[in-house]
């Protein structure tokens, strides 16, 4: 799950990071008084939404009166932000941060992260912060450190003075690098954080080091015992079809194609999209029941491939292994008779309880199509909405 | 001969009167897996499926004399039942459980470091030995006994791959599901270790997925030191790039991760790389032909 930078500046503040001062507002009106009550020479404006390259995509600007930090943040405000990590489709801005600007001196790149390669909490700083830190990683790996922490040990002090080296920081920045360091590390692992990236942390012109940015992702098992956390959740971020499926935790990702995909489990969805797309045709999403599902959750699932106006037919691909395909059965026509689903759909079911499901989709009377296998199983929906094209 | 387990593997189940422990306790016994109990904390000493109830892994391992154990239980009691299966010195600890939390994974897998047990999944299918020891949740009678190992960080697709071999002929000499989460208690260079080494195993299906290391790793394995002939396929080469968050994770991973990346690292050390799912089996059975 990811955050807003507002939420994890808070987070920040919380943990004893200081941070500049700002305000989170959802109308250009409010930004006007925040920036009037936020007593500073510049205001910076930015747009909270859940994606990077922000700065690049016109997200992020500069204003040097409370009237221009309005007029701004009523350019932003409801528009859609295109970023280099939005993909296409873009996100709405909800909401603006009015936050006072600072006087750079230097700026640096910090994140920590969970590795997966390592298994471990690891630093990755770079003195080369600002946009461009991907490209700086490619064309000069050299200017990227990156130091594991032992998790019994935790974050020690050489560590800190590599990392003081590594970002060309004079000693007397030892003692606040240090504690910005322990409480992100803390912050980290208290609130079971896979991410915080800073990007860029600064060196002010008095001395100090402010985070201008913060990205911050929470691992989504942990959710259940972080209620703090949980609580942060904007499912604004999502688009509609994704906010309906985690509701009834189904994992769904829409795409542009035409071929509606239902499928138990994420490496036979993808396998399943992987197999449409190599016949010649795409999918319109991924979409993983996952091991809970019931007639309930398929209904839901219908749904939201009815809704889709791109769907021109649907493939069913179960394979019963925890899920017991008879129960897939009995939910798919329900939903089937009781949605009027009008699209072909191809059915294949393998797997626990597949001869009984394969008996109620018969008995159902339903316009159904049925595959033995994968391959044709694609090529059967393929060819059924290509003739409905026609 | 196969890799951990076989008719000889005496199991018991965390988890076991719960409905997930229940129902596949129930399809294990029918596949003639050699359950011998079940631990399910304050039911001790009761029966279920005709079968010994104990407190504690502990005290199920010293009256059944079990020496793996398969887990079911909610991801909020996972550390303990790892923990505890791994404190008790079983040999092999089989955990199903999807949704465990990464910081009690991290927990777990500094835990085990120089314990004797060989944990398998969390988040998995499990494993199978065809035709003598079903471990998990994979629907027993698509599988045969044969030549093929498999290893997957998948569930069903799993049991296509499996479905695929056994469609043509092709057995298998044991399946194993490392799972999806992104730290598995067993990865694939381990695995493909001891399928190196059985004699059973003529050939080996790696079913991979996008994002970490786990098939550029085996890929390294494979190049070097792996003997018999290796069919993967990718699950995910038409997912959409893009929507990500920060910057940390591109850095880290330096284009590693991808569909296209795992492939071509994979067919460069010499293995079959099949592009759709559908010729994972195909793939394999032409694999064998070059042997």
């Amino acid at each position: 799950m990811e955050i807003h930078e507002y939420q994890a500046k808070a987070l920040f503040q919380e943990f004893g990071i200081k941070v500049p001062q700002s305000t989170v507002v959802n109308h250009a009106d409010q930004a006007f008084e925040a920036a009037k009550r936020i007593k500073v020479d510049g205001w910076v404006v930015k747009a909270q939404v859940h994606a990077g390259g922000r700065g690049k995509a016109g997200g992020i600007k500069k204003a040097d009166t409370p009237e221009e930090v309005r007029k701004i943040a009523a350019e932003m405000i409801g528009q859609k932000l295109v970023t280099a990590q939005t993909g296409q489709e873009g996100k709405i801005i909800h909401q603006v941060l009015v936050e006072a600007i600072c006087e750079i001196e230097k700026e640096f790149y910090l994140a920590l992260l969970l590795d997966r390669v390592d298994q471990k909490l690891c630093f990755i700083v770079s003195s080369e912060g600002g946009m461009s830190i991907e490209e700086v990683a490619e064309k000069s790996p050299e200017k990227i450190f990156k130091l594991t922490v032992d998790p019994l040990c935790g974050l020690l002090s050489f560590q800190i003075m590599a990392i003081l080296k590594n970002l060309n920081l004079p000693l007397s920045f030892f003692k606040k690098l240090s504690a910005l360091l322990h409480s992100l590390y803390n912050l980290m692992v208290q609130k079971e954080s896979t991410l915080i990236e800073i990007n860029p942390l600064v060196r002010t012109r008095q001395g100090e080091l402010l985070p201008l940015d913060a990205k911050m992702s929470i691992d989504d098992n942990a959710l259940f015992r972080q209620e703090e956390m949980k609580a942060l959740m904007d499912l604004k971020e999502l688009p509609l079809e994704e906010r309906k499926a985690a509701t009834h935790e189904l994992s769904f990702v829409k795409l542009t194609g035409s071929i509606g995909c239902l499928v138990n489990g994420a490496g036979l969805a993808m396998a399943t999209m992987d197999i449409v797309k190599l016949k010649g045709a795409e999918p319109a999403n991924f979409l993983d029941v996952g091991g809970g599902v019931d007639s309930e959750k398929i209904d839901m699932a219908f749904q939201i491939l009815k809704e889709d106006p791109n769907v021109k037919g649907i493939l069913v691909n179960i394979f019963g292994g925890i899920v017991k395909c008879d129960l897939i059965a009995k939910g798919l026509v329900k939903a089937i008779s009781v949605l009027n689903i009008r699209v072909p759909v191809v059915v294949r079911l393998e797997g626990t309880h597949a001869k009984e499901a394969r008996q109620i989709l018969d008995n159902s009377g339903l316009d159904l199509s049925f595959a033995d296998n994968l391959e044709e199983a694609a090529q059967k929906i393929i060819s059924l909405t290509s003739e409905n094209g026609k | 001969m196969s890799i951990l387990i076989d008719k000889h593997t005496r199991l018991i189940c965390q988890g076991f009167t719960g409905k997930q422990g229940t129902f596949h306790s129930e399809k294990a016994l029918e596949y003639g897996s050699f359950l011998v109990g079940g631990v399910t904390p304050g039911k001790g000493g009761t029966s279920h499926l005709g079968l010994p109830v104990f407190d504690t892994v502990k005290e199920a391992k010293e009256k059944t004399r079990a020496n793996a154990s398969v887990i079911y239980v909610p991801p909020a009691f996972a550390l303990s039942a790892l923990v505890e299966a791994i404190s008790a010195e079983l040999d092999l600890v089989v955990c199903i459980t999807e949704g465990i939390p990464l910081y009690d994974m991290l927990r777990v897998k500094q835990f085990i470091k120089g314990k004797k047990t060989r944990l398998i999944g969390p988040n998995c299918p499990g494993v199978i030995t065809p035709g003598q020891c079903k471990i998990g949740i994979m629907p027993g009678y698509i599988h045969q006994s044969g030549p093929v190992g498999v290893l997957s960080r998948s569930g069903t697709l799993t049991y296509e791959a499996v479905w695929q071999l056994s469609s043509l002929g092709l057995g298998q000499s044991t399946c194993v599901g490392i799972g999806g989460d992104p730290f598995p208690g067993t990865d694939f260079v381990e695995l493909l270790k001891l399928f190196n080494q059985d004699e059973q195993t003529e050939a080996v299906v790696i079913i991979g997925e996008i994002g970490g290391e786990l098939e550029e790793q085996a890929a390294e394995y494979i190049k070097t030191e792996f003997k018999k002939p290796v069919t993967a396929f990718i699950a995910g080469s038409s997912a959409p790039e893009g929507k990500r968050m920060g910057h940390a994770g591109a850095i880290i991973s330096g284009g590693r991760g991808t569909a296209k990346g795992k492939q071509k690292a994979l067919a460069s050390a010499g293995a079959f790389v099949a592009h759709s799912p559908a010729q994972i089996g195909i793939t394999l059975k032409n694999s064998l032909k070059t042997v």
